[in-house]
């Protein structure tokens, strides 16, 4: 395993001037200077060679990328292109999914997160999630913030109470919910409640945040007030987003991968993808003329 | 023509008729059996009037009027349309043989309610109709005629039934209790004995304290005595509607009323009072009097043994099914065969209850925990342990089919939302699930318990009896006692309705049970209910 990440760094550090991210696509000029890049493109996540079966049916192929940390990462695509199950794969959710298969490697931090002495839970605490469903608990505003440190063995009132504060700040809902934090959190609105879901995927402190299309059901308000979101926080952790909605992959994201069919076509600077593409069925895309 | 007749079939509007027409009939017979019950049996409570009817040979009747009816093939030129005739609850059974008498109306002369005559409820014979001729203190004559006599009959009641619960309180409490110490004594003396120490000074100790016990025993027996002859002292001197006389211990006299001198505010006290005494007092008589207080306590208590035994047990078996198990063809199977069970005949649980907790679980646990009491079983004979496991397990489908559905309702998101923050799937479960399938769990209960309260037939084999001489929660350590037998509102109904030898006498009283066992399963499921509801509003929002 070490092998591998020693070779896949060096050949990060070679590919740097040119293709700093994606190891499938011929990207075009670097927009950044070197010498800043060199030090955001410390890879988070480094996804190598994966293949992913549902039961029979192949649904990634032979995906290799890496997320750098502290920058957003856009995942777009038609519908079935395979970009939510590549991020399910970065906290195993896919586990539970009977005949799931996955083979390839992905690493976190340059550690395998498929290793058999992984422990998932520890994994999912490191790794935080947000869905396209909204889906706090039945439970208190509260009490859905307190979830994942409850669960790590937090008891202490006082501490709890801090992380509350901190996560909804963390999330931008604490001055609209700073009364009534004992209410349930089903009395929110939807956008309030997605808030919340981010907030409480922050009170267990994850060092990445995937998001499985967050804005989807939400008006544009609360997709604008989440976007502003992104920028915040992409300061403490590294987000990776898979998006319907090209306009918002563009205003929020650094790096952008263009998915088809499970494959990863293009993966580059957003700024490229959407100015520049270089494969012409991203460019296709991206135009509108499919998807 | 066929056009319209399509067209008017095809609207629906008949089907809309033919399923409003089942709910109607559906209502119409849920509708007629309660007010059946309810007239029957609450009109049990109401002090009714009474009758004297003079005859044309001259003699008189004296009764409550219970209805009059067409006398079957009796048609003649005078009565075209046939004789019809009275029934009259006479009582007295002691002194007439039967408590009922029918009476040809055209024999009837006249029709009196008089204020002076008086209905007594005795603790055996059932009532007495009639006047007071005298009323006396051993030899002699404390009050003589009808109206001195009730006046000076009504504190004697009172006091005689001081000393009822006086007697009661000695008899059940105190030399109960005494009974209850011998006997754990025995049980000791003859534990040391099977274990080889019969020797020892414990023995010894023991067998001097079962001697005391049995001096205090004595010593209560004698007080007893005494109390019973007290009631004894006064006796009144009844004369019935033709003036045959009847000799009564006051003692033997529960209550006196004269219903036809009450006013109507009065008769609504009594009528409650009557309620009151038949939900708290115990039977008599055959269970034919009396109140049905244990009947009551034992069936909400078995439905409590029940409901706690079956919660768990289904609830445990629905989270493996649906969680856990890998959904295939035995998980269909297992799950076929739970459907099934809940549609095997009631019976067929009693006879396994009999078979499996009655004589093998009990069996071995007299074996192993009782060998003292032996041969005397202590579990291993029908009791209420058993009667709510046998319950349980006949109402366990239910509560996996609900629970199993309540799970499946839990949205993925939950589930995926909890893992994701790091829970693993136990305490995802635990933390998420399990709130959420609570109603459907709550449900299940629900119609468990309504199950559970209207069965009767797999009690009779597992340990409901006619009369328990004992609740099984009293003041004894260790307070239930899940051993003993009990009694049960609808066994109650079956026993007083076709085992008594009095029939007639028993139906208001069958009445009055089905009504109270009705009451009962509608406040045991209400309460379910808002059980769930408080926990559905606990968990799903805890809003304003």
């Amino acid at each position: 395993m070490h092998a591998g990440i020693d070779a896949l760094s060096e050949s990060h550090q070679a590919d740097t001037q040119v293709r700093p991210y994606a190891t499938k696509t011929q990207t075009a000029e670097p927009t950044m200077a070197s010498s800043e890049r060199a030090r955001d493109t410390n890879p988070k996540i480094t996804v190598e060679d994966t293949d992913f079966f549902y039961g029979e049916k192949q649904a990634l192929f032979k995906v290799a990328l890496t997320v750098p940390t502290h920058q957003v990462t856009a995942f777009i695509g038609p519908s079935g292109c395979g970009k939510s199950t590549l991020l399910r794969c970065f906290n195993r959710l896919n586990d539970l999914v009977e005949g799931a298969r996955i083979t390839g490697k992905i690493c976190l931090d340059g550690k395998d997160i498929y290793a058999p002495s992984v422990d998932v839970t520890d994994l999912r605490t490191k790794v935080g999630m947000v869905f396209q469903k909204v889906n706090p608990f039945p439970k208190s505003i509260y009490q859905n913030v307190v979830y994942g440190p409850q669960l790590q063995g937090v008891r202490r009132r006082s501490v709890l109470d801090g992380i509350v504060e901190k996560s909804l700040q963390g999330a931008g809902l604490w001055e609209e919910v700073k009364d009534r934090l004992h209410h349930s959190a089903l009395s929110l609105s939807g956008g309030q409640q997605q808030r919340l879901c981010i907030a409480r995927a922050l009170a267990v402190n994850p060092e990445v945040l995937l998001m499985d299309e967050p804005c989807s059901a939400l008006d544009p308000i609360s997709t604008a007030k989440i976007e502003e979101l992104l920028h915040s926080l992409k300061e403490q952790l590294t987000v990776v987003i898979v998006t319907h909605n090209m306009q918002q992959a563009a205003r929020i994201s650094d790096l952008t991968g263009f998915f088809l069919m499970g494959e990863l076509i293009e993966y580059v600077e957003t700024k490229t993808i959407f100015t520049n593409p270089s494969d012409s069925r991203t460019e296709d895309y991206v135009t509108g003329r499919f998807g | 023509m066929p056009a319209r007749i399509k067209k008017f079939l095809d609207s629906g509007a008949l089907f809309i008729w033919f399923c409003g027409t089942a709910v109607a009939a559906s209502l119409l017979m849920v509708g007629g059996v309660l007010l059946l019950i309810m007239i029957n049996g609450l009109g049990f409570f109401w002090p009714h009037a009474l009758v004297e009817l003079t005859l044309k040979d001259g003699t008189h009747v004296l009764g409550e009027l219970k209805g009059e009816e067409v006398i079957p093939y009796s048609e003649t030129p005078e009565f075209p349309e046939g004789k019809t005739r009275v029934r009259l609850k006479v009582g007295n059974r002691d002194l007439y043989g039967l408590d009922f008498r029918w009476v040809d109306t055209d024999q009837i002369v006249s029709a009196e309610s008089p204020k002076d005559v008086a209905a007594f409820e005795r603790r055996e014979w059932g009532n007495f109709y009639g006047r007071i001729r005298e009323v006396s203190r051993g030899e002699g004559v404390v009050a003589t005629g009808n109206q001195e006599g009730w006046k000076a009959l009504q504190p004697l009641i009172e006091q005689a039934n001081d000393l009822h619960e006086e007697i009661e309180h000695l008899q059940r409490d105190v030399i109960g209790d005494i009974n209850y110490d011998i006997e754990e004594t025995r049980l000791k003396i003859r534990e040391l004995a099977l274990h080889g120490q019969g020797q020892v000074p414990e023995v010894a100790e023991l067998q001097a304290s079962t001697e005391q016990l049995e001096t205090r025993y004595r010593k209560h027996v004698e007080t007893l005595r005494t109390l019973s002859h007290r009631l004894d002292e006064y006796s009144v001197v009844l004369v019935e509607t033709n003036g045959r006389e009847k000799r009564l211990a006051v003692g033997q006299i529960v209550k006196a009323l004269r219903p036809n001198d009450m006013g109507f505010v009065e008769k609504i006290l009594r009528y409650f009072m009557n309620f009151w005494s038949v939900l708290s007092e115990e039977p008599r008589e055959a269970n034919t009097e009396g109140g049905i207080f244990p009947a009551i306590f034992g069936t909400v208590m078995m439905v409590l043994i029940m409901s706690v035994a079956v919660v768990p047990f289904g609830v445990l078996a629905a989270f493996y099914l649906r969680e856990y198990a890998r959904q295939g063809l035995i998980v269909r199977v297992i799950r076929i065969a739970v459907n099934n069970l809940a549609g095997v005949p009631s019976i067929v649980f009693g006879v396994f209850g009999l078979g499996f907790f009655v004589y093998a679980v009990g069996g071995t646990i007299d074996t192993l925990f009782y060998p003292e009491a032996l041969p005397t079983p202590t579990f291993g004979t029908g009791g209420i342990l058993w009667a709510s496991f046998t319950l349980a397990l006949l109402t366990v489908p239910v509560v996996i089919v609900s629970t199993e559905e309540g799970l499946s309702a839990v949205p993925r998101e939950y589930r995926e939302g909890s893992l994701a923050l790091g829970a693993t799937k136990f305490e995802s479960m635990l933390r998420v699930i399990l709130p959420c399938a609570l109603p459907g769990i709550l449900t299940g209960l629900i119609l468990a318990v309504a199950r559970a309260t209207g069965e009767v037939a797999p009690l009779m084999l597992t340990g409901v009896v006619k009369l328990a001489p004992a609740l099984p929660l009293d003041h004894h350590f260790p307070f239930l006692h899940f051993e003993r037998k009990f009694m049960h509102l609808g066994f109650h109904i079956f026993d007083v309705g076709f085992q008594s030898p009095n029939v007639e006498a028993a139906k208001p009283m069958v009445y009055v049970t089905t009504l109270i066992l009705v009451m009962v399963v509608i406040g045991l499921n209400l309460s379910a209910v808002a059980l769930r509801n408080y926990m559905q509003k606990k968990f799903k929002a805890s809003a304003v």
